[in-house]
């Protein structure tokens, strides 16, 4: 029935519902490959943690099937799924020590207890934790947790692997840490890994595909550059990175080439990815690293703005300036040590290429 | 005391760390949280006075009534003074001196009665001793020396030795006779004694509350469990309306209650009734559950269940769904994730609701009184009796003494097991 044989996990034509008035996941159709890492990034509410709650068999799927290795497994109960799991707030069992939690899995299965003890060893001195297996879960820190965490899902060698924002609790620092050593951990197991984050910046540096969530559809599924290069919709340039966004019509296209009129009378070449003909209203989403600032050369368009705000960061200085009505128009500059002559109030040239500027939907 | 008093606030030579103004640190310290202490003392005064006075006075006054005897010195002292040099082992009566002394003793407590009283209290000793006390007052004015004789012809019984070896073991002004009794054991000439197997009451009645604290205790907690884990894991809006429920019996009086099982329960009640209606029993073999064990289980079951329920329920209340579902997800089916998970987080629920049911039932008296009937009172009923109809109060007071050990002892032998830290309430 699936013309895509091979893929790990498939959602097709998945919805989910709570309340039978609300639909939380809308149609979702999703193929995980093998292997792949793949992040599910979405603003709070957007559907994510449903889409793995469904996929781990603790929430029923209202419409479609979910695929395991090509069986649908929408009657299989949870513990027969054989999915390992990383729960946000790590769900360790307090009671047992922290052996005790990695051979649970193992136990279950009815192991016998030599074997046990070796996984559970291998597994511990995988997390970097070989001497810890005798305290209590409340006896390590938070990352210490998060690694006994991630070694109980992986202890029992699943092929699949669910992690629900499993670093959201920890600082900065020591997330990035665990993000690299996580990363390691697939590159070297090589399990699928379903990760939900809403940090982008972890979903960019883990992931080989990302699927950005909004309101229960994907808007997006690509690779992290994709995603950041070309965004196919204003969501996805807004919610990726930093974006500067100039609202117009269209008024003629060209192959994969379109103009568009903005405020103040101002027309602008712009790559026409996500329009629907002449005359359509839409938004022009334009990164900040893009821009020129009084560029030395022609370029595609070229307009004027007012610079309102210099903020000085160090490796680049960040322009706030009013650009054809867009108050709210950064243009970040690299800080290259000869002194720019622009302050506050100056009306200057700014230019950019048609192809770092995406004519999407248009947003109110 | 460093020489150069300005320089305070370097570390100075006593190594004691002073304030600016050279008082020791630690001494303005305590100047300063005294005016705290002493506002938070007040706080409590009215609720400490309270306490002391409503419950350990009262307690206390309890273990002391339990061992007081003072009564036998103070109506008879001479008697008791001379009394002393006499040997009840050479097995004669005693002389003609302590009979005189014992008949001045006699004719000042005929004067005011107190002789009915220590007639009553030898009486717990040596059934017979009231009736020949009063007896023998009656006609103590009228004796005239030698005075054994005189005693001797009002009633045989002063001349016996076991009579005076009575009143001379209950001398002492404190005495372990009741708490003697309280274990069905009486000191006689051939020193501590069981009472005869037929006589013994307060051991079996202890055993019985126990056994019978247990099997409610038990059936609180096989009742209570599904529906705390209910409760704790039902939509907040539905678990507060059954909550409601379960808090539902506080509103109506124990009384009513209580009756209302009387009504259900008895042999022309509802529940018989209806099951010979049915046809489960016929009408000639309607089920005996009321004045008996059976009656005061049920009844003592549904009084106690909110208060196994409650502690169990905010216990749950904080146990994570995420842990069973990891449990699920690491490959246990329901069961185990429920038996190796949920349950051994519910424990310390289980242990506080199990020693407030316990010691609630221990110590339950209106219940057992009304539904019990013989075969199901307890302990405590009999300490009602001995308080206000019998008027034993130091009987009562070793009972209730024995009773508050018990619960000590267990309560250190649950510390031993499942350790006291391992109770919450919430
Ligand atoms: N058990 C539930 N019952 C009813 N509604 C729910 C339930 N769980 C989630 N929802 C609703 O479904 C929607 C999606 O929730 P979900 O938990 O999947 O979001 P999420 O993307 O994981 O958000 P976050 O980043 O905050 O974790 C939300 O609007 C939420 O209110
Ligand atoms: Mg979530």
């Amino acid at each position: 029935m699936s013309e895509n044989r091979g893929a790990a996990v498939r959602y097709e034509s998945v919805q989910k519902s709570y309340d039978g008035e609300n639909l939380v996941v809308k149609d979702l159709n999703l193929d995980i490959a093998r292997g792949e890492f793949l992040t599910m990034l979405g603003p709070s509410g957007s559907g994510k943690t449903t889409c793995l709650m469904m996929l781990a068999g603790f929430e029923p799927a209202t419409h479609g099937e979910i695929f395991l290795n090509d069986r649908p497994i929408n009657n299989v109960p949870p513990h027969k799924r054989g999915i390992g799991m990383v729960f946000q707030n790590y769900a360790l069992f307090p009671h047992m020590s922290v052996a005790e939690n990695l051979a649970f899995p193992l136990q279950v299965r009815g192991m016998d207890k030599s074997e046990q003890q070796a996984k559970v060893k291998r597994a511990l001195e995988m997390v970097e934790l070989g001497t810890f297996g005798s305290r209590r879960p409340a006896q390590l820190s938070g990352g210490q947790q998060q690694r006994v965490a991630v070694a109980r899902a992986l202890v029992f060698d699943p092929e699949l692997v669910l992690m629900d924002e499993p670093l959201g609790a920890l600082d900065k620092q020591l997330r990035e840490q665990m993000q690299y050593e996580i990363k390691h951990i697939h590159d070297n197991l090589g399990v699928t890994i379903v990760y939900v984050t809403h940090d982008q910046t972890e979903a960019l540096t883990m992931s080989d595909r990302v699927a950005v969530f909004n309101d229960g559809v994907i808007q997006q599924l690509s690779s992290p550059d994709a995603l950041y290069e070309s965004p196919q919709n204003s969501f996805v340039a807004q919610f990726i990175g930093e974006n500067n966004k100039l609202n117009g019509r269209v008024t003629a296209v060209d192959g994969s080439e379109c103009v568009v009129e903005v405020p103040g009378g101002i027309s602008l070449k712009a790559d026409a990815v996500n329009i629907s003909g002449v005359g359509s209203k839409t938004t022009l989403s334009l990164r900040p690293e893009r821009v020129e600032l009084q560029p030395e050369k022609e370029m595609d368009n070229m307009i004027d703005g007012k610079v309102e705000e210099l903020i000085y960061l160090g490796d680049h200085i960040r322009v706030r300036m009013n650009v054809a009505g867009n108050r709210e128009f950064v243009v970040k500059v690299r800080n290259r040590g000869e002194r720019r002559q622009i302050a506050e109030g100056d009306t200057v040239k700014i230019g950019w290429a048609a192809s770092d500027c995406k004519a999407l939907d248009a947003v109110a | 005391m460093s020489s150069t008093s300005t320089d305070h606030m370097d570390a100075p030579s006593d190594g004691i760390m002073r304030a600016a103004d050279g008082t020791p640190l630690k001494k303005s310290l305590a100047r300063a949280l005294r005016r705290e202490k002493l506002r938070s003392f007040l706080l409590i005064l009215p609720l400490l006075a309270f306490i002391i006075l409503s419950f350990l006075m009262p307690i206390a006054d309890m273990l002391f009534r339990s061992v007081e005897n003072g009564i036998v010195k103070e109506t008879i002292p001479q008697t008791v003074a001379l009394l002393k040099t006499w040997d009840p082992t050479t097995g004669e009566a005693p002389g003609e001196e302590v009979f005189a002394a014992f008949h001045e003793d006699f004719v000042k407590a005929y004067k005011d009665k107190s002789h009915t009283r220590l007639g009553l209290r030898l009486n717990y000793d040596e059934p017979g001793m009231s009736g020949l006390f009063r007896k023998t007052g009656r006609k103590v004015a009228k004796m005239e020396p030698p005075y054994k004789d005189a005693f001797i012809k009002v009633d045989k019984d002063w001349g016996k030795v076991e009579t005076w070896a009575v009143i001379k073991r209950a001398s002492p002004v404190l005495t372990d006779g009741y708490f003697l009794s309280a274990l069905d054991a009486k000191r006689t000439s051939n020193g501590i004694e069981m009472l005869p197997e037929k006589e013994r009451i307060y051991l079996f009645l202890f055993k019985r509350t126990m056994i019978l604290s247990i099997v409610i205790t038990v059936s609180c907690l096989l009742l209570g469990y599904p529906i705390a884990y209910l409760l704790a894991n039902l939509p907040l809006r539905t678990s507060n309306m059954l909550m409601i429920l379960v808090l539902l019996p506080f509103w109506t009086s124990l009384l009513v209650r209580t009756s209302a099982w009387k009504v259900l329960l008895q042999q022309q009640g509802v529940i018989n009734d209806f099951l010979v209606w049915i046809g489960v029993i016929d009408d000639a073999n309607r089920l005996i559950m009321i004045n008996n064990q059976t009656g005061t289980i049920i009844a003592m079951t549904h009084i106690l269940l909110p208060f196994m329920i409650l502690p169990l329920f905010s216990v749950m209340k904080t146990i994570s769904p995420s842990y069973v579902r990891a449990a699920k997800s690491l490959g246990a089916n329901d069961w185990t994730a429920f038996w190796r998970v949920y349950f051994p987080q519910s424990v310390p629920g289980i242990g506080a609701g199990a020693i407030l049911v316990f010691i609630l039932s221990i110590g339950y008296y209106i219940t057992p009184e009304l539904v019990g009937g013989t075969s199901g009172i307890f302990i405590s009923n009999r300490i009602a009796y001995h308080i206000s109809t019998s008027l034993n109060w130091g009987l009562a007071a070793a009972l209730g003494t024995i009773l508050l050990a018990l619960v000590m002892l267990l309560f250190y032998v649950y510390d031993k097991i499942v350790g006291i830290d391992n109770v919450k309430l919430g």
